[in-house]
Parts: structure tokens; C-alpha cells; sequence
């Protein structure tokens, strides 16, 4: 009896953890409430409430939340669920804490499938499912390359830098042969990121490849910690290794492909969120995959929310990552490191 | 009922054998111990015991089956393997690495239950580390991480242990606390293969030996009989002495001219 009060008692130690996990999965909401009163057109809360739940309010105004920004924002903080989610799983299976969402050359790929539907001139639709088969194919192409040469890890990384930066010059081969005038200015702005004019059509797939990926991962969150052991070891431990990272690569490789293909290449949310997030909750993807998520769901919608208010016109998101991203999160990682925590 | 491993042959590189026709057996209720020089094979051997590694030749049979028709599931749920060192990139706590042991026990999208972590804490005061259970594994020093890894195999409950080198890094007294540990598991039934570079462990607390050299068996039998100053002198290369005392206690000891 003694030995089971101080198991249940070691086991309800991680409620601090649990707590942090609980605010940094809730945090989106209140932005994304409050992202919907910033824009160009100023709307008060009354309106925006009214808008949202029922109630009086101008049709323009009403039209406005609903359609245009209110996508916007889902998009924005689904994307940002993706990559974060995504580049917390792919640390953990790569036992890498240097590694991101990109590592497998999904977004070279989606950017080649984007530059291809604007130079065969699709629309937007077009443009986003190419981007998100173009993802696929170039994980694919990664995943068949390392099986093909023995499976383990550090092949899987070479093959998906290989594939990357194979796609990199389709991409450029690509604007190579693009309209200057026309095409290639469309394609440069993709490559920089960016979730303007996006419309519930385009919402509606992201959502449901992010429930997907997020929930499969989610469910997967004991085993995920055993596949940061070496692979003998989690082969020791009766883990079906190679599948079980396969499913896992899968899940992930969904999420990337889908958020890329709404918002372009958009670096640096995939390395430094799951950081962040495991310095806060620790490394139990129990907590590390809803705290990514909502982190990086808040980071992007902020980051969003400069790119389409600071200027007259849009800035790019993935400049905006890097500019005030990196800086930023340099230095909070220095004080982590100089207080003896954190890179470990 | 029995851990069988016969004829046993392993390349990594084609053609270059680093085992070549082992054939060892370790019963429930006893401790075997593997001794040879760096790179006679012996973590080899370990690993194609456990299913991690498949031999080119020769077969595993665990209690009359062979080990490789097994799911990876059921091998882990009757030998656990644990190696010498943790290898992860992020700091788990010593209580976390430890319920990692319960892992076929554990259905794919479940986490350890109450029962388990009781069985992890119970290994942790096994080894002595009770007190650094939520310690970041990655901030312990090598002995402690050696005990929290000894901590998980006997917490995976499977009939048959595997240990590489489970004295090494290890004080005398945390030596002793491991090995004796492990001795009294063996009483309960548990049959364990443990490689050491230390003859004394084997002498103490050691049911059969397996000595090795290149890859090939070069004795067999008990640790009298198999760890003999001559056998000693061909697996290493240098001469020992064996020194005595009337009861019958044994020790082995590098000759040194003084």
C-alpha cells in the first residue's frame, strides 16, 4: 500500500507542467479575438462581437470579420499549429534538436509545385493543392531515397537535404523560364510568405490536414518519447522502430505540406517553437505537442497580424520571422543557456 | 527453460565475422557473465540475444522459440537489453527514462498506468536512486545514468536480462548494490547474461562464464573452471595470478613484477 501512495502521489507531480501546457494551448484564443479588431478599417469590439455571435451591426462590417479576416486569422494560427507541431515531432524522431519542420524538403517541393501552377497560370486553388502535392512528393522522394540506402536516421537527413536543395533549383530553373513581368514577381512573393487573401475554401482543407496530423501525433505522444532513444534501444524496448517513423514522418510531413501550402515558405517556427516549448513544459510530448501548438499558433497570428497592419502593404512573413523572430528568441535562448538550462 | 543462442555467427562487414559459431545458453534463475578483450564481440552478442541484431548464421530460442519469429513486442516483453549507455538528445528525468522500461507493456497510443510507474519506482529504489528520480538524466554522472538504465531493464519484468557491463563507472559499494541487486532477481527466477571486464564480478556473483576472444569461444563453464590464469592470459594477453584464501574465496589479479 505504501509503495502505491508514492506512485500516485510522483505521478501527480507534473501538474505544473500540465499548467503551463493548459495556458500556452489557450493562448491563441484570446489573440485571435483580438486579432479580428486590427486592420485597416477599424472595428470596434461591439461590432466584431455582434458580427461573430449575432447581432446589430453593418453589413460591410459583418462581411469583413466573416470573410475576410476571420479566415485570415484561422489560417494564420493553423499554420502556425503545423509547423510547430510538426517541427516538435520531427526533433523528437530525428533526435535532433536542430532539425525543423523543413528537414525532409517538403517546402522546396511545395514551392516548386506553387511556381509551377503560376507559370501554367492556375488560380489559387490550383496554386495550393500543387503546393501541397509538390510537399508530399518531395518527402516522398526523401523518405524512398534513405529506405533505399538503409533507412536510419542520419540517411533520412542527408536524402531530405539532397531532395531539398534538388527542388531548389527546379524552383529556379523554373524562374528561370517564368514571365518577369508577370510570373516571376508572384512566384518571388510565395517564396517569401504570406497568408493575404486567403478565403474559407482555402481554410477549410488546412483545417482538416491539421486535426489529422495533430491528433494522430497527439495519440502517438508515450511513443514519440521512446523514439528519441537511440534506435537500438527503442528496438530493445519491443517499438516497431522504422514503422512507427514512418507513421510518424507521414503525420508530420501532412501538417508541413498543407500549412505551406496556405502561407508559402515561412522558416523558423518549426526550429525555435518546439525550443521554446520543451524549455517551458519539458520534453514529454504529452505537453510538448499541445504547448508547441498553441505557441506557435500565437506566434504566426502576431507575426500575421504585424505583416498585414504595420505598412500600407503587406510584408512578407518570412521576413518578419527572421528580422524580429531571431533576435528575439537569440536572446531569450542566451539567458536560458548562461542561467544552465535549456540546449541540452 | 532457457535462453538458447547456438552457432551463432555476425558480420557487420561482409566476410570480416566479429562472432563466429557462439553458442551460449543461460537458464532461468541463473547469471551468466560474457569476459573477453575490447572488440572480442560481446555487445554483439548481447544484441543478437535480444533480436536487435539478426545473425548470419545460427539461431536465438527463447524458452524453445526462436527469438526472430517473435514480434519485436513479445522479444522486449521477455529479454530486456540494456546497454551501456542512454542515448537521447533531451533531458527526460531518471523517473521518465525509467518507465521507458514498461514499453511492451504499454499499448501504442497509451501511457504508463499507475502500475507502472510503481513498477519504475520500484527498480529505482532497487539500484539505490530513489533519490534523483526527477533529475534530468542528462545532468547525472555515468555511474548514475548506468543505474537509472539497470533501473529500466528490471523494469521491463521480462524472464530474461541482458546487462552490458553493468559494474562499469560504478563505485565499489554501488558495484556491489547492482550486481547483488540483480543476483536476488536471478533467485526469483530471472536469468540474466552480463558482460564485465572485471573477473571478480563473475567470481562473486557469476553461475557460468563465457569467455571470449576475437569472436570465438575460448572457454566455457563455471567461472572456476573458465576464468583460469592461463585461459586469462590467452583471452588478454597478459599473465594473472589468482590469488586465494583458505575458505576458498578466489581473486584475480594482473601479475605484477615489483
Amino acid at each position: 500500500m505504501r509503495a502505491k501512495g508514492r506512485g500516485a502521489e510522483r505521478t501527480s507531480w507534473p501538474l505544473r507542467r500540465a499548467g503551463i501546457t493548459l495556458l500556452l494551448g489557450l493562448l491563441p484564443l484570446p489573440l485571435i479575438l483580438g486579432s479580428l479588431l486590427l486592420g485597416r478599417k477599424g472595428l470596434s469590439p461591439s461590432e466584431v462581437w455582434a458580427s461573430l455571435f449575432g447581432g446589430e451591426v453593418s453589413e460591410t462590417a459583418r462581411a469583413l470579420v466573416l470573410r475576410v479576416r476571420l479566415p485570415r486569422i484561422l489560417a494564420a494560427s493553423l499554420v502556425g499549429v503545423n509547423l510547430a507541431v510538426s517541427g516538435a515531432a520531427f526533433q523528437g524522431i530525428f533526435r535532433n534538436p536542430l532539425v525543423e519542420s523543413r528537414i525532409l524538403g517538403v517546402s522546396s517541393g511545395a514551392a516548386l509545385g506553387a511556381a509551377l501552377a503560376m507559370v501554367f497560370r492556375s488560380g489559387p486553388a490550383g496554386v495550393q493543392t500543387c503546393a501541397f502535392l509538390g510537399g508530399l512528393l518531395a518527402a516522398g522522394l526523401a523518405i524512398l531515397l534513405g529506405t533505399a540506402f538503409g533507412g536510419g536516421i542520419l540517411v533520412l537527413v542527408l536524402s531530405g537535404v539532397l531532395v531539398s536543395s534538388f527542388f531548389s533549383s527546379l524552383v529556379s530553373l523554373v524562374k528561370y523560364f517564368a514571365d518577369p513581368y508577370v510570373q516571376l514577381p508572384g512566384i518571388t512573393f510565395w517564396l517569401m510568405g504570406g497568408i493575404s487573401s486567403v478565403l474559407w475554401r482555402d481554410v477549410m482543407p488546412l483545417a482538416v490536414a491539421s486535426s489529422l496530423g495533430v491528433v494522430g501525433l497527439f495519440l502517438l505522444r508515450w511513443r514519440l518519447n521512446l523514439l528519441t532513444l537511440s534506435e537500438a534501444e527503442a528496438q530493445a524496448l519491443g517499438l516497431p522502430v522504422r514503422r512507427l517513423r514512418f507513421f510518424v514522418i507521414a503525420l508530420g510531413t501532412l501538417l508541413t505540406a498543407a500549412a505551406v501550402s496556405v502561407s508559402g515558405v515561412v522558416g523558423w517556427i518549426g526550429l525555435i517553437v518546439p525550443h521554446a516549448a520543451r524549455a517551458l513544459v519539458g520534453p514529454d510530448h504529452l505537453f510538448l505537442i499541445p504547448a508547441s501548438a498553441g505557441l506557435g499558433a500565437a506566434i504566426l497570428l502576431l507575426f500575421d497580424n504585424i505583416a498585414r497592419t504595420a505598412l500600407p502593404t503587406e510584408i512578407p512573413l518570412d521576413i518578419l520571422t527572421g528580422l524580429i523572430g531571431v533576435p528575439v528568441f537569440f536572446v531569450l535562448f542566451m539567458r536560458q543557456i548562461r542561467r544552465g538550462g535549456g540546449w541540452k | 527453460m532457457s535462453l538458447l543462442g547456438s552457432n551463432l555467427s555476425f558480420a557487420y562487414v561482409p566476410g570480416h565475422y566479429v562472432l563466429s559459431e557462439i553458442t551460449v545458453e543461460v537458464e532461468r534463475g541463473e547469471i551468466l557473465f560474457l569476459l573477453g578483450a575490447n572488440g572480442s564481440g560481446k555487445t554483439t552478442l548481447l544484441e543478437c540475444l535480444c533480436g536487435v541484431r539478426v545473425p548470419q548464421q545460427g539461431t536465438v530460442l527463447l524458452d524453445g522459440r526462436e527469438l526472430l519469429r517473435l514480434s519485436a513486442r513479445d522479444r522486449a516483453k521477455h529479454v530486456a537489453y540494456v546497454p551501456q549507455f542512454p542515448e537521447t538528445a533531451f533531458p527526460y528525468t531518471v523517473e521518465e527514462m525509467v518507465v521507458f522500461g514498461r514499453a511492451p507493456h504499454v499499448g501504442p497510443f497509451g501511457r504508463p498506468g499507475r502500475r507502472d510507474w510503481e513498477r519504475a519506482y520500484r527498480a529505482l529504489a532497487l539500484v539505490g536512486l530513489d533519490g534523483l528520480s526527477r533529475r534530468p538524466i542528462t545532468t547525472l554522472s555515468g555511474g548514475e545514468k548506468r543505474l537509472a538504465l539497470i533501473a529500466r531493464g528490471i523494469a521491463q519484468e521480462a524472464p530474461y536480462l541482458l546487462l552490458d557491463e553493468p559494474d562499469a563507472h560504478l563505485d565499489p559499494a554501488n558495484q556491489h548494490r547492482v550486481l547483488s541487486a540483480i543476483a536476488n532477481l536471478t533467485n526469483e527466477g530471472l536469468g540474466v547474461v552480463a558482460t564485465t571486464h572485471n573477473p571478480n564480478s563473475a567470481l562473486l556473483y557469476g553461475k557460468k562464464v563465457l569467455l571470449l576472444r576475437a569472436g570465438r569461444t575460448l572457454a566455457a563453464g563455471s567461472p572456476n573452471e573458465a576464468l583460469s590464469a592461463e585461459l586469462l592470459q590467452e583471452a588478454y594477453g597478459i599473465p594473472f595470478q589468482i590469488v586465494g584464501d583458505p575458505i576458498g574465496l578466489r581473486a584475480i589479479l594482473p601479475r605484477v613484477e615489483r
